[in-house]
């Protein structure tokens, strides 16, 4: 532990001359710490994918992504969190407006019960809608191993995260434009898209990728309610547990790191997002 | 801010379409699904009988007990390395400037969309003892992680890992260093001022980060299935046991089990409004 201190205060104690740094001889034992943690929990583990995925070389890296059953999967992972992104955009923005702009009984429940998907374990999502789009559905629908089943589950997994990135726009959002440009004559529709939309896009864009990134990754939910089939049902991270499962782990790894790149392109695309807007004030 | 929302309602045809679009979607979606499992737990099924008291006779099985406990145990560590490592990293990252900064703020944020299959796998990749890198060297001092709770535990703070930073960096934000500095130039020490200045600034943020992780922590589920043997007595957390079960026809034990998870959120969701209405109204 001594020794610990010693190499990590050491740099930290030169950097403290330089204006880029004003660590002190504590914070930068913690950061040291910080850095030690994160490098075990999540970077060292994360490369190894990587290198595990491109160990064969590029080529076979290629060659895994590229064989059919694969591609199949992925190209439906790809499609299905398309649509229920562009779903979202849509209904996501409405349930927020419906939230802010609207008063009736009961509003206070819609607004909790938006954050019910985001709390509930994803395999509990899947049994919640298996009892009731299931085999013994009390309303005659069945959706298993149906690619409308994986697009409910995906719809119900997603669900909070435009209104939530939206909702907080549109209530600080300043009416008196909106207003403006009614008693110009401008229509409930020309205000919406000219006035409102332009200052909801960077939320809006902002929950739509999160519900993407979700959408692609998605696993608990769907594993009792997508039958798995190959070329029909089977999603990218059922295909790399199922590739776990074989021990076939350089397979597994390269479709990881693609999912993996676009977590990466995601979160990145989100905090420049959020810098851009942070600058415009 | 009601009277304020009221007074700029329009109350026209559209609003009442929109309104009823929205219901009927959240309806469909989420509140009929959920409703019908409460239902199925407490209702007879599949010839086996219901009420209040085979629920608990269900979930008094010394599995399921086991299957509880060791989610409990799980989100106990996972909770609490990632409240103090959250509290740290926020205040690395608002309080202090140093080369990496943001990578580091980049790099924390990367396991709220990181496939939790892709986190199992990530850390088998690393500590498995047949194939990780670290895995042979680990298991000659005795440390096995993959397939015992050590993995369960890394797993489940690797997904929650966000939470608490998430609430408590812009928190420390907006109130700023102004009473910081001024018990520390009344000749309070860094630790003093944290404790008794910082800290209870910061406290419901922190709370409210750490249910969140709560929550997520008891539901963990993908990267779970990974890193754990997933077997009776073995590594069968709350989750795993739902799949289990509804996989081998126990679908009366998979509801109770998920009865009680379903409660767990709802009561997360619900505290989680507590704590952030009287903020919002002050």
């Amino acid at each position: 532990m001594t020794v610990a201190t010693a190499t990590v205060t050491g740099p930290a104690r030169t950097r403290r001359s330089r204006p880029a740094s004003n660590l002190t001889a504590a914070s930068g034992l913690g950061l040291g710490v910080a850095v030690l943690w994160l490098s075990i929990l999540v970077l060292i583990p994360l490369i190894a994918v990587v290198v595990a995925a491109l160990e064969g070389g590029v080529g076979t890296f290629w060659a895994a992504l590229t064989d059919p059953q694969t591609f199949a999967a992925l190209r439906l992972t790809v499609l299905e969190a398309l649509g229920v992104t562009a779903l979202n955009v849509v209904v996501g923005t409405l349930i927020a407006w419906v939230l802010v702009r609207d008063e009736f009984p009961g509003k206070r429940v819609l607004d909790v019960v938006i954050d019910i998907p985001f709390a509930l374990p994803t395999i509990v999502a899947g049994l919640v809608l298996l009892s009731l789009y299931g085999p013994a559905s009390p309303v005659g629908i069945n959706l298993v191993n149906t690619q409308q089943g994986i697009f409910l589950a995906l719809a119900f997994v997603t669900l909070p995260f435009v209104v939530r990135t939206v909702q907080p726009v549109l209530l600080e959002l300043d009416v008196d434009a909106e207003e403006a440009a009614a008693s110009l004559g401008a229509g409930r529709l020309t205000t919406f898209r000219r006035i409102i939309l332009p200052s909801l896009l960077p939320a809006i864009t902002a929950g739509a990728s999160l519900a993407f990134a979700r959408a692609i990754s998605e696993f608990g939910s769907l594993v009792l309610i997508s039958g798995n089939t190959p070329y029909e049902t089977e999603v990218a991270s059922l295909k790399i547990l199922k590739f776990i499962e074989g021990d076939n782990q350089a397979q597994a790894a390269a479709v990881a790191t693609l999912l993996l790149l676009v977590a990466v392109v995601v979160i990145v695309a989100l905090d420049l997002i959020s810098r851009r807007v942070a600058r415009r004030g | 801010m009601a009277d304020q929302n009221r007074t700029r309602t329009q109350r026209g045809p559209v609003t009442l379409v929109l309104r009823f679009v929205v219901i009927a979607y959240v309806f469909v979606l989420v509140i009929w699904p959920v409703s019908v499992v409460v239902q199925r737990t407490f209702a007879p099924l599949n010839g086996q009988e219901g009420g209040f008291g085979a629920f608990v006779a269900r979930l008094s099985d010394p599995a399921v007990v086991y299957a509880f406990s060791l989610t409990g145990t799980i989100t106990f560590w996972a909770v609490l390395i990632n409240t103090v490592f959250g509290v740290g990293v926020s205040l690395l990252l608002v309080r202090y400037r140093f080369p990496g900064r943001r990578v580091l703020s980049v790099l924390v944020d990367l396991p709220m969309s990181v496939s939790p299959v892709v986190v199992g796998l990530a850390l088998v990749l690393a500590y498995s003892t047949g194939s990780g890198w670290f895995g042979e060297s680990l298991a000659s001092i005795g440390i096995n992680v993959i397939f015992s709770t050590p993995g369960l535990i890394m797993a489940t703070a690797f997904i929650s890992l966000p939470f608490v930073i998430r609430e408590v960096v812009p928190v420390l934000e907006e109130i700023g260093t102004e009473s910081e500095q001024a018990a520390l130039s009344l000749g309070a020490s860094g630790w003093q001022t944290f404790w008794r200045i910082t800290l209870p600034s910061i406290r419901s943020a922190v709370l409210y980060g750490v249910v969140l992780s709560i929550a997520r922590a008891l539901g963990e589920f993908g990267a779970v299935k990974i890193v754990s043997q997933g077997a009776a007595f073995n590594g069968e957390t709350a989750t795993l046991l739902i799949q289990n079960r509804y996989g081998n026809f126990d679908e009366s034990t998979a509801y109770a089990a998920a009865f009680v998870l379903v409660v767990a959120a709802v009561l997360a969701i619900v505290v989680v409004n507590l704590i952030r209405k009287p903020e919002g109204s002050t």
